[in-house]
């Protein structure tokens, strides 16, 4: 992954419950304000709905979900950070954008042993920024749909 | 004669490209003669337009292939080592090909000339593998520039091919003369030469010469292509990334909504020159959306137009005689999919000829045409395409099938005994399979079939056979459209809308609050609507879907109820709705591997106004409100009844209460109407009872008084209708030409049944009592009570002529 041979590698930032997130730059597609919704009736949890990106019909996979925190407020619009999977396009849910930072190599660290269900599998590690953490998201496996299904029976 | 023509034409296209990609294999394996791959490459190239050159009757062309192939064969068995002058001589094979292709396409067939020549050397290379030393003679380097200019060159002619037409573009000496400053001189000592056995082209000897720089050479020839006249098939097509086509669609799609938001912001302006270019902008848009919608979708037909080919060969190498039909060719799918099924077609084509049908010997002796038959049909359904592949031979073997699966190993006696025939079919599938007597080039090597499921489903498809022993085999293959326009009914629930394919859709309902209570009805706590009398079971969308917490409040604001009668495996359902919007043209876009496990939608579509709508899908839904798992039961036992049965077509018959209450029936197909009329429309003509229907006096002919014994007929006859009754239930039926209407007390049903147990009629009027759904039943006999009524209105019983108003 980004950690591996580079020495610096950027990443894309916003933020979920207050907390910092980043996916690789690379990986991302475009960042768009919030769009219209179409609700997915009976599909997985996460998926919030299909958004019409230009002509191309996208899955907008909501991460406060995704990631087991707490449900975004009724009244706080969610971004969309489009990035590209291996199964096309995926439109993250996010809160509020943040800057695009430019981390070292060295300020990497594995997740904490005590990060523990789904999110371990989901969060690379985190970059120590000065004054806080950034959270490194695996694009993969966030659009990954049944590895939740799989992972949340398993923890229960 | 318009289908041959786009053969020629889509064989001209393809022709020239693989004439363009021979000019730079051959280029390639003189210089790397060993490479195997290229020679392959070439082989194949000829082979190919050889064949369809046979195929489409250019004898003289396929000549010029055919030497050529086999001077290519010896090549590529390592007879023969690749040296310049066979170089030279496929190259100016290739040459003669692609004049004669020109020549096809604008005279419409091959002209005369003479390639004796070329086919005499390329024979002649073929036979002498030692090359002699003077045919030779040239060094590679002089071959290799004299190859460039004949490359180039391709489209001029040939110097000992006579000129065909008058028409033809000036001579390369002429342009020369006035072009480069070639003098006259010069260019008839080349034309001598060239007389005298010279085989290289004017171009090449001038140049040698020094008479002319090569440039020269290339620009006269290029005025001479330009004078050609009008674009070649090559140069009137391209090939264009499917990618890319991809993202135009999606723009237009997008272009589409603005032209939308553009129409809407103009209808508030006054400004009439702003809404006169909005109006503008918008048909632009209508047809550059119609033409990039065109642009990715194919008619099946394009593949097709191979196979009769494919067929004769087939049949040809195998001794048999096979006619191909064609139905649905109109059909359109998805380049992506048309070129992902060819081969698997293909083969299945291949396979119906080698091993479906028999030799015509056999054919006669089981009493039918030496001729098989394979039938292609293709046709959309239910979101999905399906090409159907049927011959009309000797079916499969279920015993040998069976047989075999447990030789093989494939399953085990006990696994054998239990399966259906279905499933048994269904084995021809699996590796390794193959039940064909004898291992043929063709087929027969257990190879293929396995190929072929994998390879449909690869792109979601699925693959179906199905055979009657002795009456031929049918391989359905069901792929579904990633994006093809389907036309759909949009509908809303919960807020949202969803478009549900027009091919499941069967006919709307609507009940207005009143008859909401009285219409649906609970058959132990399941909801159901009669519909003429069948129990149509009724799904709640949005309980389906989970969208409302509290049961079942699809109604409108008025408490009307929509119901989309829907049809799912041949099982019928009522689909509760709240609001029907309109029938759409929808693009269908697959979705996403996130929810391709929600079985509910087929797809997903963008609406006009730019937001997503969810396709459903009709089987899935039917599934999850389990309304097919009882059909499918019902189909199982269906068949064995079938079985045990084994004769006989099933028939649709409407069931009614006649005199009596006694249940009788006519078959469905004698009837043109169902028809309610009150008793005071009832009118007497003589002693028969008429009724003006649709402009015209329609004879009503009541049963109970046909089927009345006959001593009391009269009086019954004479009965005029009482005005305070209920209305009469009447079956308008035509025979003969005429029409008329039989007085019944109920209609029942319609039902579809074999009804082949049957007894003798105990009376007149009727023809025998069948077992309709299990119980006794009167088949009524139409002619006889025609007969015994005696109804032709105006031909009325003088004895017994009442006063009676005749109407108009």
């Amino acid at each position: 992954m980004a950690h591996t041979s580079i020495h610096t590698s950027q990443f894309c930032t916003f933020y979920l419950d207050k907390l910092l997130f980043g996916v690789e730059l690379k990986g991302v597609q475009e960042v768009i304000r919030s769009l219209d919704m179409t609700k997915v009736p009976l599909a997985p949890a996460v998926v919030s709905g299909l958004i019409n990106l230009r002509g191309q019909i996208v899955t907008a996979v909501d991460l406060r979900r995704r990631l087991e925190l707490a449900p975004r407020p009724a009244d706080m619009l969610p971004m969309n950070v489009v990035v590209r999977s291996e199964d096309g396009a995926v439109s993250l849910l996010v809160d509020e954008i943040g800057d695009v930072v430019e981390v070292e190599e060295d300020s990497f660290e594995p997740p904490p042993e005590t990060l523990r269900g789904s999110v371990r599998t989901l969060i690379l590690g985190v970059h120590k920024l000065n004054d806080r953490l950034l959270h490194v998201l695996d694009i993969e496996k966030a659009c990954q749909m049944t590895d939740v299904v799989e992972t949340a029976a398993a923890g229960r | 004669m318009d289908d041959s023509d786009d053969i020629v034409k889509e064989f001209l296209v393809e022709s020239y490209e693989n004439l363009d990609r021979l000019d730079r294999e051959l280029v390639g394996l003189e210089k790397n003669p060993e490479d195997r791959d290229a020679l392959a490459s070439v082989f194949r190239t000829i082979h190919t337009i050889k064949g369809t050159c046979g195929f489409l009757g250019f004898n003289k062309l396929e000549a010029v292939a055919h030497v050529g192939e086999s001077l290519l064969t010896r090549l590529r068995d390592r007879q023969l080592i690749l040296n310049p002058e066979i170089t030279t001589a496929l190259l100016s094979m290739v040459d003669a090909v692609r004049q004669m292709l020109s020549q096809i396409e604008t005279a419409g067939q091959e002209g005369e000339r003479d390639d004796s020549v070329l086919i005499a050397t390329l024979s002649r290379l073929q036979h002498a593998p030692e090359a002699p030393a003077e045919a030779s003679a040239e060094t590679p380097a002089k071959t290799k520039t004299k190859r460039k200019t004949r490359t180039k060159s391709a489209a001029a002619p040939v110097p000992e091919s006579a000129p065909e037409a008058a028409d033809l573009p000036p001579n390369i000496g002429d342009l020369l003369m006035q072009r480069a400053g070639v003098t006259a001189a010069e260019v008839q000592l080349a034309a001598k030469q060239q007389k005298e056995g010279d085989p290289r082209h004017m171009g090449e000897i001038l140049v040698e010469h020094g008479a002319a720089a090569p440039a020269d050479v290339v620009d006269a020839l290029r005025v001479q292509q330009s004078s050609r006249g009008p674009a070649t098939a090559s140069d009137s097509s391209i090939r264009v990334d499917v990618g890319l086509l991809d993202k135009v669609m999606n723009l237009v799609g997008e272009l589409v909504l603005a032209r939308n938001q553009v129409l809407q912001f103009a209808n508030r302006m006054q400004d009439t020159s702003f809404l006169a270019a909005s109006q503008h902008l918008n048909l632009i848009t209508t047809e550059l959306q119609a033409g990039v919608m065109k642009t990715r979708m194919q008619p099946i037909g394009n593949i097709w137009s191979q196979f009769p080919r494919t067929v004769r060969d087939v049949a040809l190498g195998c001794g048999k005689e096979v006619g191909i039909e064609m139905e649905g060719k109109e059909t359109e799918l998805d380049k992506t999919i048309i070129e992902a099924i060819k081969d698997p077609l293909t083969h299945l084509v291949r396979n119906s000829v080698d091993h479906g049908i028999e030799l015509p010997e056999e054919r006669v002796k089981a009493g039918k045409n030496r001729v098989g038959r394979l039938i292609l049909r293709a046709f959309h359904e239910g979101g999905q395409v399906n090409i159907e592949i049927s011959d009309d031979g000797a079916g499969l073997n279920v015993e040998r099938l069976r047989k075999k699966a447990v030789e093989r190993g494939v399953i085990t006696t006990e696994q054998a005994a239990r399966m259906t025939e279905r499933e048994i079919f269904n084995l021809i599938f699996l590796p390794g399979f193959s039940t064909a007597e004898k291992v043929t080039n063709v087929s027969g090597r257990g190879v293929g079939m396995d190929v072929v499921k994998t390879n449909v489903e690869k792109i979601g498809g699925t693959v179906d056979v199905q055979s009657t022993p002795g009456r031929g085999t049918t391989v359905r293959v069901k792929i579904p459209l990633t994006l093809a326009i389907i036309p759909a009914l949009v509908v809303t629930c919960g807020g949202d809308r969803y478009a549900i394919p027009q091919v499941s859709l069967l006919e709307l309902v609507r009940l207005e609050a009143d008859e909401v209570a009285k219409g649906i009805e609970l058959v132990h706590g399941a909801p159901i609507y009669r519909l003429r009398g069948r129990l149509l079971p009724l799904v709640y969308l949005n309980q389906e879907l989970k969208l409302a917490a509290d049961a079942r409040p699809a109604k409108e604001q008025d408490g009307a109820v929509n119901i989309v009668v829907l049809q799912a495996d041949e099982r019928q359902f009522g689909l509760v709705v709240d609001q029907i919007n309109d029938t759409e043209e929808i693009v269908v876009k697959p979705l996403r591997k996130q929810l391709k496990t929600v079985k509910t939608f087929a797809g997903s579509s963008i609406m006009g106004d730019g937001k997503v709508a969810l396709i459903l899908d009709v089987l899935g839904l039917a599934q999850r409100a389990s309304v097919v798992t009882e059909t499918r039961d019902r189909a199982m036992t269906g068949k064995v009844t079938e079985a045990a049965a084994n004769a006989g077509e099933k028939q649709t018959f409407l069931l009614f209460a006649g005199p009596g209450d006694s249940r009788m029936a006519i078959p469905l197909s004698t009837l043109a109407r169902l028809e309610e009329f009150p008793v005071a429309q009832v009118e007497m003509s003589g002693s028969q009872w008429v009724t003006q229907y649709r402009g015209q006096i329609l004879p009503l002919i009541r049963l109970n008084v046909v089927m009345e014994e006959r001593r009391n007929r009269l009086r019954a006859l004479q009965a005029p209708p009482t005005a305070d009754s209920a209305p009469i239930q009447v079956l308008v039926l035509h025979h003969d030409g005429r029409s008329f209407g039989l007085v019944v007390e109920r209609i029942l049903d319609i039902v579809e049944d074999r009804a082949d147990v049957r007894s003798a009629s105990t009376r007149a009027s009727v023809l025998y009592s069948v077992l309709i759904g299990d119980r006794v039943t009167e088949l009524l006999d139409i002619p006889a009570i025609l007969g015994s009524a005696d109804m032709s209105a105006t031909a009325t019983q003088p004895g017994l002529a009442r006063a009676a108003e005749v109407t108009n």
